[in-house]
């Protein structure tokens, strides 16, 4: 197929201006080659609005995103019906992701960091705006995604997938247990214990705690967060982002700072592992597709964030991955066992307790100061 | 003399147990590796009973083909690039002595010290600056840049102590500077080439950081691709690759000792 | 050596030329960017605003530090004192007692890094844990009645470094005991000289470069380590290499990082040179 587009491409004309009915298009023109031909490649053309960059379909998309984050089919499907031929590589962190876009160019349309990276990716100038024009599907999203604090409107970010940030534990090893962070300074597990190794991360835990905004940008509530921490040091095993899923699993600890989908794969191979969102308060997370500022094939990556915007897609993502989706619309098509599941879907009460983590801009070298003292002493 | 041998094999006796243990502790993880390829699980955390499936996934899962392809092409290219170089710098530092070697030599040991991350991050903006696009030609430039010094160090270990009498006997025997070092110098360097370049394929089939920084679209090595699984569980698929790299080289080692036994010729050897 | 001088320079140049100008292209050009970033400093959101400041390497010097760095020399150095103990004897025996097998002997020592650097620390994990390999052996023997914790200690991550740094230590004294002639250690033990007068006056003296050059390629990439110390280590085994890390990375203070980084090269690089003068391997410098 890929050939024949080829060929019929150069017999073709720009100035089809469907974009919207593109999939309805697509399939009624399925015996017609050379309509389907000119459609993979022309679609879209046109009143985009925006003005930004180029409004074609390409034939290659690059997306780098986090591993085993997507349904299996996603891309083939993606790949079928748009005649794109998608490579996607993966990353393992926020930072590292960071520290590479910062260094110069890619060759990435679509990336997906968190929330908090959003604005820093942003105010280093390192995205470009999303024409929400190609991605009608936006309205799909839940109110609170379209309004998030990181990205009002969606101007620069599109939610993938979301979590949260809690306590993994032990029913068995710890029978008295509470959804509360006080948990993590129980002396009576001591070495049983993990935490985080992201720097906000572990502030909010003692922060939530405390009772004062993870947000914080007074340096006297840090450093009482820090004292708090420097406490609970001794009681740790260590500080792991990675390790704990394993440890979890195989009874080495007994309480686990970590992210609701990690827990759940614990849990997956122990059943007494559990997953508990504290009462304090707890850090939401959402992954976000973003634009990097050099992306060779903006418009395509539109039209893949508009195809994951379909209820089905998205909804497949999720029962794939586990993890909960930002997609309204894609609640019928997700499987009530996830969609009943408080970890993953928690109650409204809950949900109101959980807060996201900002990017404070100069106030960060606080933390930073104040975590270099936690880790060095 | 036969007697002499045998006579010093039984003294190595300590040693050789001490060798064993040594070899053992090398491949207590091993032993462990190729066990949990066979878990029946999806992490490598406990054990939940027998299974072939990896194996199965593995030969199914083109993305981690295509990774393991990507290291091996980098590795043996980036390899032999750094092996003849710095084989040929070290010779070059131990044999002539020279006004500003000092220079050089401060030049070799920065690979050594320089943390990997500020070498990924130094070198990624250098190819931006310079309009360079990611590709696993650039990956290939980064490794020979680290290894080089490795090989240099190893291969000057070696060269160091060189009696020069040999060099200019076969010269007196009429050899020219060129064949002298081919016949005489050269054998001579073999065996730190063959250590330094085992070294440097190491370094560079494992490397991540450096990797991870200079690597484009599409180029994903072994080392990324079980990075990016940290996250979400680094599956036995990876502990199946790793078996099946240790026994096709096993059975490589094998062979080459087999035709090397058979052609009758052995290589080289002090024995006698 | 007398029929080379008249060109020597110029060959010397000529063969140095491909390594130097790939090291100078790819390495020393790139790094001098770095260089810049040390003296600037963090802007609000983790870019670099360039400037002429030496706060950055005041803090880098700042006592906060001291224990980290006195605690990564202190790892590194044990390790490479227990490859030496376990890489001499290896490399010796290869290379006396080889044969026509030396380079299977050599490249099974390499063959357990022809894996995932991540698998094999798993598999360390394994062994090492709580209900691992070791404690659930020893237990099983009576040996203890508790389980030892043996990971997330500084035990662990010696031990890590230690088997990852082996073949750094090990491939390097082969080649130089390799060049051993085994007829010389015969005719000082035919001579009467005991094997352990043998070791320490023929073979030890002969093979010091090969230690020099071992002791070199453990103890520095050992000190920069940041990898085992972060999947083996507990909360108190930080070293050096974590902390360059997070500042690059989660901390986003690329100037910091960087006058961090070059502190410790300039530290490293004295320590080499005073190291090397002081062994007599100045071939190796």
């Amino acid at each position: 197929m890929g050939k024949r587009e080829d060929e019929l491409r150069v017999l073709f004309i720009k100035g089809m201006n469907e974009p919207m009915s593109r999939r309805g298009f697509l399939r009624r023109a399925g015996t017609t080659g050379l309509v389907l031909a000119g459609a993979g490649w022309l679609a879209g053309c046109g009143d985009d609005g925006g003005g930004s960059g180029d409004t074609e379909m390409s034939d290659q998309l690059n997306i780098y995103n986090w591993s085993d984050y997507i349904a299996e089919d996603t891309i083939p499907n993606f790949e079928e019906e748009f005649g794109v031929s998608v490579t996607y590589d993966n990353y393992s962190s926020n930072d590292t992701l960071l520290a590479k876009l910062q260094s110069g160019a890619t060759g990435y349309d679509i990336i997906v960091p968190s929330d908090y990276m959003v604005t820093t990716m942003r105010q280093l100038d390192l995205l470009q705006p999303i024409n929400l024009d190609n991605v009608p599907n936006i309205e799909n999203l839940y109110p609170r995604f379209r309004e998030a604090p990181f990205d009002p409107g969606n101007e620069y970010s599109i939610p993938w997938q979301w979590g949260t940030t809690g306590i993994g534990y032990n029913m068995e090893q710890v029978p008295d247990f509470r959804p509360s962070w006080e948990m993590m300074w129980d002396e009576k597990y001591s070495g049983k214990i993990t935490m985080l190794t992201e720097i906000r991360d572990v502030f909010a835990v003692a922060l939530f705690r405390l009772g004062y905004d993870i947000n914080t940008t007074d340096a006297a509530q840090i450093n009482e967060a820090k004292d708090m921490l420097l406490e609970q040091k001794p009681l740790l095993k260590h500080y792991t982002s990675d390790t704990y899923i394993d440890e979890l699993a195989s009874n080495d600890t007994w309480l686990a700072h970590g992210y609701s989908g990690d827990v759940f794969q614990a849990v997956a191979e122990n059943e007494s592992v559990g997953y508990a969102i504290p009462e304090e308060g707890a850090v939401i997370w959402v992954d976000s597709m973003c634009i990097p500022k050099d992306a060779p094939h903006k418009y395509t990556a539109e039209a893949f964030m508009n195809y994951v915007l379909q209820p089905e897609v998205g909804a497949a993502i999720s029962n794939y991955v586990w993890y909960a989706s930002p997609n309204q619309a894609a609640e019928e098509f997700i499987d009530p066992e996830i969609l009943q599941d408080p970890a993953i879907y928690p109650p409204e009460e809950v949900e109101a307790r959980l807060q996201f983590i900002e990017d404070l801009g100069d106030a960060t070298t606080l933390y930073n100061d104040a975590f270099a003292e936690l880790r060095a002493t | 003399m036969k007697r002499k041998r045998k006579d010093q094999r039984t003294k190595a006796k300590g040693l050789r147990a001490y060798v064993a243990l040594v070899y053992a502790f090398l491949f207590a993880p091993i032993v462990v590796l190729v066990l949990f390829s066979f878990n029946d699980s999806r992490r490598n955390a406990a054990w939940q009973g027998f299974t072939t499936r990896w194996y199965g996934e593995l030969i199914n899962d083109g993305p981690v083909l295509d990774a393991l392809a990507n290291t091996m092409k980098i590795a043996l290219v980036a390899t032999v690039l750094a092996t003849v170089m710095g084989a040929l710098a070290a010779y070059a530092l131990t044999r002539y002595r020279f006004r500003g070697s000092g220079l050089y030599n401060g030049a070799i040991y920065v690979p050594l010290v320089i943390p990997e991350i500020v070498f990924g991050v130094a070198l990624l903006s250098g190819f931006n600056a310079a309009g360079v696009s990611l590709s696993l030609q650039t990956l290939i430039v980064a490794h020979v840049a680290f290894m080089i010094s490795f090989v240099i160090v190893i291969v000057r270990a070696r060269m160091s102590g060189f009696d020069r009498a040999l060099e200019e006997a076969a010269m007196d025997l009429g050899a020219n500077e060129f064949q002298t070092f081919l016949l005489v110098t050269l054998p001579f360097m073999a065996p730190g080439i063959i250590a330094g370049g085992l070294l440097a394929f190491v370094l560079s089939f494992d490397d991540f950081v450096i990797t991870f920084f200079n690597s484009g679209v599409g180029n994903t090595t072994l080392p990324l691709k079980v990075y990016s699984m940290v996250k979400f569980g680094v599956t036995p698929e990876i502990n199946a690759i790793s078996v099946f790299m240790l026994t096709f080289s096993s059975l490589l080692l094998l062979l080459s000792w087999r035709i090397q036994r058979q052609s009758g010729k052995p290589v080289v050897t002090d024995e006698e | 050596m007398d029929r080379f001088r008249g060109h020597s320079f110029l060959v010397a140049n000529v063969l140095l030329a491909p390594t130097m100008l790939w090291l100078t292209l790819f390495l020393v050009l790139p790094l001098l960017v770095i260089f810049v970033y040390s003296f600037g400093g963090r802007g609000a959101y983790g870019e670099v605003e360039l400037g002429f400041s030496l706060s950055n390497y005041t803090k880098a010097f700042s006592p906060l530090w001291l224990p980290v760095i006195l605690r990564s020399f202190a790892f590194a150095g044990i390790a490479t004192v227990l490859t030496l103990a376990l890489g001499y004897p290896l490399a010796y025996f290869i290379a006396i007692y080889g044969g026509a097998k030396k380079n299977i002997f050599l490249i099974l020592i390499m063959l357990p890094f022809w894996t995932s650097y991540l698998i094999r620390t798993y598999s360390w994990i394994v062994i090492l844990r709580t209900e691992g390999v070791i404690n659930t052996s020893l237990s099983w023997l009576g040996v203890i009645s508790g389980p030892l914790d043996l990971l997330n200690t500084p035990f662990s991550v010696v031990l890590g470094l230690t088997y990852g740094f082996l073949p750094f230590m090990t491939l390097p004294l082969y080649a130089s005991l390799e060049k051993l002639d085994k007829s010389l250690l015969e005719a000082a033990q035919d001579l009467g000289a005991n094997r352990l007068w043998t070791l320490l006056r023929v073979t030890l003296p002969l093979s010091l470069p090969g230690v020099v050059a071992g002791t070199l390629l453990t103890f520095i990439p050992a000190v920069g380590d940041f990898v085992t110390p972060d999947l083996l280590g507990g909360p108190d085994t930080l070293m050096i290499g974590n902390v360059i890390q997070q500042q690059f990375l989660s901390a986003r203070d690329w100037a910091y990082g960087s006058a961090l980084s070059f502190s410790l090269m300039a530290i490293l690089l004295v320590g080499i040179f005073l190291y090397v003068r002081k062994m007599g391997s100045e071939d190796l410098m």
